[in-house]
């Protein structure tokens, strides 16, 4: 038996054959003779976009914006989670913060502002650039970096939603400087209580500073000898404590070389200082009422170049072969080429700074050091002034908690019970 | 030029140099040249940067410079005797601002920061490790807190140093005085290579005996 379909093809006629062939034949004619291309393109841009898609990192999300915290302005932080293909091997290479100016309550036009690495875990950046005034938007950018074989860089990015409107604003305290704030506190509350006990008429005893008892000695010295008194005040400025501290020394050194007559010579490298020093002869002189005696050519200025007002001195001491010197203040590598020098013309030398690098010289070179501190307690053991002297011990009281602070902090440490050190972090 | 430029160099550097033997009239005239073109050099430098580079190029952006051009002014009128008093004011201020400044700074750096790390575990690497440092690790801990602790007490000025006290003050001196000899050490190297380079230049630049 013949299948049915099999006699149908038979029964066909050759007419009725080409005319079916015909009709089958002109769709696909026209088809591949007008839109050859359009089907390879469709097929090409389905299998990019499906590239593309594979490419693109997941976006990131919840992005908070936050004024920076303990700044002076100008810094806002951007916070993300991060996307989810932000995994070793993953698809995110850096996220890019973009920043918008805001625009009657609407973003502008988005800029980059800074860029993250992936795979970071506090996921945050601070934007450091921007106006306090100005109001901002944020969005972040989760970034894909791939190259070809002809090493033709491609991104592939998607974004997170937006977020803001956030403004930078100061803050008057660093709330992480608590700690420095609390220990200035109790040191001046020592500094001030003594100083109300040392006014009200409480003798505060100093101990003796070996330097300081010399002075008196240096000075007669060179009334006897009948020569010079140099006083170096270092190479430090008005804005240097050391310096303040060597002016502070300088009137003391001043009123006795006034009484005794000796002439006091001041050679300085700094104009502020020369201009300070001036002040300080002269009321020295009117102090122990000889301001006569005062001529403002005893202070006079070298240059402001180190080594050049190293050689400057130098050149004063080898020709005026002074009896005594001081050195109080700031030095630096001048130290040792100076008190050489005065060590070399048989001068009785006093020294004092707190720059740790040049006290080894100093000592070495001269008759009498003050170390570090003892430049600053000085001034008060000299004059024995109420305020400075209460100054003085109201310090030592800071010194004293400092001291428990060690030992109790050590011991608790030692034995695991408590890390005191975390106290006394200090962040920039 | 340049060859005159590096003679002259040599020959002021050697002029420096002749103070080792004696005071003497070329050193004398190094000398003079050397401060003056330092001071000439110096005033040109600080014209520069201060009053037109700080100043004058930066008033728009920043008035509160003018605080600070006025107070510079108020210091020129020490120039005039009869109203030179008030030259006193802006000094004052300078140095009312550099203390209050500073104190902070020092407060941090000196009080706090030296603190923190001397409070340390004695016997222990860490807080939370116990006691399981080697004898370097504890020789070493104890001597930074030991020298810290008797250094400081080495700076107490308003008790005498009599007794225990006066022990501690005397092993504070005794570890004070071991870092300025190790520092004395480190400080002649560098002033070592402070004449090396006067030497690089005499020996070589000038003479072309080294290369």
């Amino acid at each position: 038996m013949i299948p049915r379909r099999y006699k149908a093809d038979r029964m066909l006629s050759p007419i009725s054959l080409l005319i079916l062939s015909l009709i089958c034949l002109i769709p696909i004619t026209v088809c591949s003779q007008t839109e050859p291309d359009t089907l390879e393109s469709v097929l090409s841009d389905s299998i990019a976009s499906s590239m593309e898609l594979d490419l693109t990192p997941a976006p990131v999300t919840n992005v908070t914006v936050a004024d920076t915290d303990n700044d002076a302005g100008g810094s806002i932080t951007v916070s993300w989670m991060p996307s989810a293909d932000d995994y070793s091997g993953g698809k995110v290479r850096l996220y890019r913060v973009m920043r918008a100016e805001a625009v009657n309550g609407q973003p502008g036009e988005f800029t980059e502002v800074g860029d993250s690495p992936a795979g970071k875990t506090d996921y945050s950046s601070d934007d450091g650039n921007t106006s306090d005034d100005v109001s901002y938007f944020y969005k972040v950018v989760a970034v894909n970096v791939v190259y070809n074989e002809a090493g033709e860089e491609s991104e592939f990015t998607s974004e997170s939603d937006m977020a803001g409107p956030i403004t930078s604003t100061p803050q008057w305290f660093h709330k992480q400087r608590i700690n420095t704030l609390v220990g200035m506190c109790l040191l001046s509350f020592f500094i001030i209580y003594y100083i109300a006990q040392a006014k009200a008429g409480k003798k505060l005893f100093i101990r003796k500073i070996a330097g300081m008892e010399a002075v008196d000695e240096a000075v007669g010295r060179a009334t006897e000898m009948g020569k010079k008194i140099f006083y170096i005040s270092g190479i430090g400025d008005m804005d240097n404590m050391m310096t303040i501290a060597a002016m502070t020394i300088l009137g003391r050194v001043a009123e006795m070389s006034a009484q005794y007559e000796t002439y006091l010579d001041v050679p300085v490298c700094r104009s502020m200082v020369m201009v300070t020093a001036r002040e300080v002869l002269k009321e020295a002189h009117s102090k122990v009422g000889r301001p006569d005696a005062y001529k403002d050519d005893m202070v006079h200025y070298l240059t402001d170049d180190q080594f050049g007002y190293a050689a400057g001195v130098d050149g004063l001491f080898v020709r005026e072969k002074p009896a005594t010197i001081f050195f109080m203040g700031q030095f630096y590598a001048e130290s040792l080429i100076l008190a050489e020098t005065g060590n070399s013309i048989g001068a009785i030398q006093i020294a004092g700074t707190a720059m740790p690098s040049q006290l080894p010289f100093f000592i070495a070179a001269c008759d009498y050091t003050l170390i570090g501190e003892e430049l600053f307690a000085a001034s008060a053991y000299l004059s024995k002034e109420p305020k400075l002297l209460g100054s003085l011990k109201g310090q030592d009281m800071g010194k004293g908690v400092v001291l428990a602070a060690i030992l109790l902090g050590v011991l608790l440490e030692t034995f695991g019970v408590f890390q005191l050190s975390n106290l006394f972090s200090v962040i920039d | 030029m340049e060859h005159f430029a590096l003679w002259l160099s040599a020959f002021l550097t050697l002029g420096i140099l002749s103070f080792l033997y004696k005071d003497n009239p070329w050193y004398k005239l190094s000398e003079a040249i050397f401060v003056g073109i330092s001071a000439g050099f110096w005033f040109v430098t600080l014209f520069w940067d201060n009053l037109v580079g700080k100043f004058w190029d930066g008033w728009q952006d920043e008035p509160m410079l003018f605080v600070g051009a006025a107070l510079g002014f108020l210091m020129l009128l020490r120039l005039v005797p009869k109203i030179g008093w008030i030259s006193r004011w802006p000094l004052a201020f300078i140095v009312g601002a550099t203390s209050g400044l500073w104190l902070m700074n020092y407060l941090a750096s000196n009080i706090m920061v030296q603190v923190q790390a001397t409070i340390q575990p004695l016997f222990s690497i860490s807080y939370a490790s116990g006691f399981d440092a080697g004898w370097g690790a504890i020789i070493s801990s104890l001597v930074i807190v030991v020298g810290t602790f008797t250094g400081l007490v080495y700076f107490f000025f308003s008790k005498e140093h009599k007794g225990a006290f006066g022990g501690a003050a005397r092993v504070g001196i005794f570890f004070i005085m071991i870092t300025f000899g190790a520092s004395f050490g480190y400080t002649v190297m560098s002033r070592m290579s402070l004449l090396i380079g006067r030497m690089d230049f005499l020996l070589g630049d000038w003479l072309g005996m080294i290369g």
